[in-house]
């Protein structure tokens, strides 16, 4: 016997697919501000080993010489960016369902046995409610990483008024050194996210999207045919 | 997504509603990409003339200012200085309104104070006033910064002195001897005691390339702002045309 049972929530739903156009967009213009001084790079000393950017990439996505128009687009979405994050986080908050994201003390052992199974060891895979101990860590991290966003985002906006914040920050070059690696921390986020969900499978997606999925229930409870629960 | 049945309809079975609400919210989830696209195009439109970005855009830059002048901005709010041993060599970015060499002797400045007749100001005239030093972080909109020293006459002193009256404007206008670059800047960031009209940098006289004789140093806006080679100064209510904003920067430019 199957039965509908609620994966995510309208709202969350909501908050989820929203940030994916806005997080676009945010990602977007914050490249076409960052091509007209582009420091960044993985390396020591004299030696690179990967320049944030080389030419080929900013070719290949036709992303440069629009200095203004990346940050009026940065300015712009940053709004809905930070709506859409806090209204995701006072619902979190309020609705209760913070406590199947957060991480619990299990959590990091936990995540490892996940991360274990993942990459095809043996191990074990832990009880888990509606994310795994894994999902927690790393969608929690992302929220947090969220709010770092906007509080590095605003000490290099306003570095004079928001003294205090930047020079809290480490100063306005670190300020965007952080604000640039967060968002490469999202890229790399996206990158795992979307092999994860295609290896999860069609109905995991489809729950992403509709919110439900089927799920078998005990034989014998005849009122029981169609059951739809909070989810955990 | 979208539609959402409010409840499970009990005549149909679990497999049948999921079909379902599949269908309504994948239609739904299409239809938002459909709309994202749309708004996306709208908000890349073909700008409105003399603008470099869209009426929407520009828009936002606008209500974006308004909130930092009434929420976040206080003269009170000074930025940081730093020691002698931090100061950087300031690149020079750019010399639009300065192509061409200027002979010291012939510069002035013309004053057009307002409410009263224009004037002419020697460089003596400035620097008879109060002598002020700062070393600040000069930033650049292209995201770089310097550590650079500047010294010369508060932008305050200088409109109290020789255009009193002229605080009450709502924006302060510079423009070069060649008239190539101009700028605008909101009264109460020209007010700023940190905005000074500058023509010493990193303890040396403020060389040629740097804007000689007089420039502006304003250390809660951008370097765009910051004008070098002042031909003519004048206090406006109506927005001064400036150069960066036309080519579609916001025209606030405040740090």
């Amino acid at each position: 016997m199957k039965a509908l049972e609620e994966k995510h929530t309208l709202a969350t739903r909501w908050f989820h697919w929203i940030n994916v156009p806005i997080l676009s967009a945010m990602i977007f213009s914050g490249l076409l501000i960052y091509w007209a001084y582009d420091p960044y790079r993985i390396g020591l000393g004299t030696v690179t080993l990967f320049h944030f950017f080389p030419n080929w990439f900013y070719s290949l996505t036709g992303i440069g010489q629009s200095l203004a128009l990346g940050m009026a687009l940065h300015f712009a979405f940053a709004w809905l960016f930070v709506i859409n994050g806090i209204a995701y986080v006072f619902y979190t908050l309020i609705s209760g369902e913070w406590r199947g994201l957060v991480p619990d003390r299990n959590s990091f052992r936990e995540a490892l046995q996940v991360a274990l199974h993942d990459a095809g060891f043996k191990a074990p895979l832990p009880p888990q409610g509606r994310y795994n101990a894994a999902q927690r860590i790393t969608y929690s991290a992302i929220v947090f990483m969220g709010g770092l966003s906007l509080l590095t985002g605003l000490a290099i906006y306003k570095p004079a008024q928001l003294h205090w914040l930047t020079a809290s920050l480490g100063g306005y070059e670190w300020a965007r050194w952080e604000h640039f690696w967060l968002t490469m921390g999202y890229v790399a986020f996206f990158a795992i996210h979307i092999a994860q969900v295609i290896r999860a499978g069609w109905a995991n997606f489809r729950a992403m999207v509709c919110g439900y999925d089927l799920v078998g229930v005990d034989m014998g409870q005849e009122e029981a045919k169609v059951k739809v629960t909070g989810g955990d | 997504m979208g539609t959402e049945p409010k409840a499970i309809d009990k005549r149909l079975t679990p497999e049948q509603e999921l079909a379902r609400r599949t269908r309504r919210s994948f239609i739904g989830l299409g239809a938002g990409a459909v709309g994202v696209a749309a708004a996306w195009h709208w908000l890349n439109a073909a700008p409105m003339e003399g603008d470099e970005i869209s009426a929407p855009l520009r828009r936002v830059l606008g209500f974006n200012e308004r909130v930092v002048r009434t929420a976040l901005y206080s003269e009170d709010h000074l930025v940081r200085t730093y020691p002698a041993s931090a100061i950087g060599k300031l690149k020079v970015n750019g010399d639009i309104g300065m192509e061409n060499p200027l002979d010291p002797a012939d510069w002035h400045l013309d004053l057009a104070p307002m409410g009263a007749p224009e004037r002419m100001l020697t460089i003596e005239d400035i620097r008879s006033l109060p002598r002020h030093e700062e070393i600040i972080d000069f930033k650049c909109v292209e995201g770089w910064s310097t550590v650079t020293q500047f010294a010369g006459a508060r932008v305050s002193d200088f409109t109290a002195l020789f255009a009193p009256g002229s605080e009450k404007a709502a924006f302060i206008g510079m423009v070069t001897p060649s008239k190539d670059y101009y700028i605008g800047v909101d009264m109460p960031s020209a007010l700023h005691p940190q905005a000074l009209l500058a023509w010493e940098m990193n303890g040396k006289p403020l060389e040629d390339r740097h804007g000689a004789p007089l420039r502006l140093m304003t250390p809660v806006k951008y370097g765009i702002k910051n004008i070098k080679r002042i031909g003519r100064i004048f206090y406006t209510n109506e927005r001064p045309a400036d150069y960066w904003a036309e080519q579609g920067y916001d025209y606030y430019a405040g740090l």
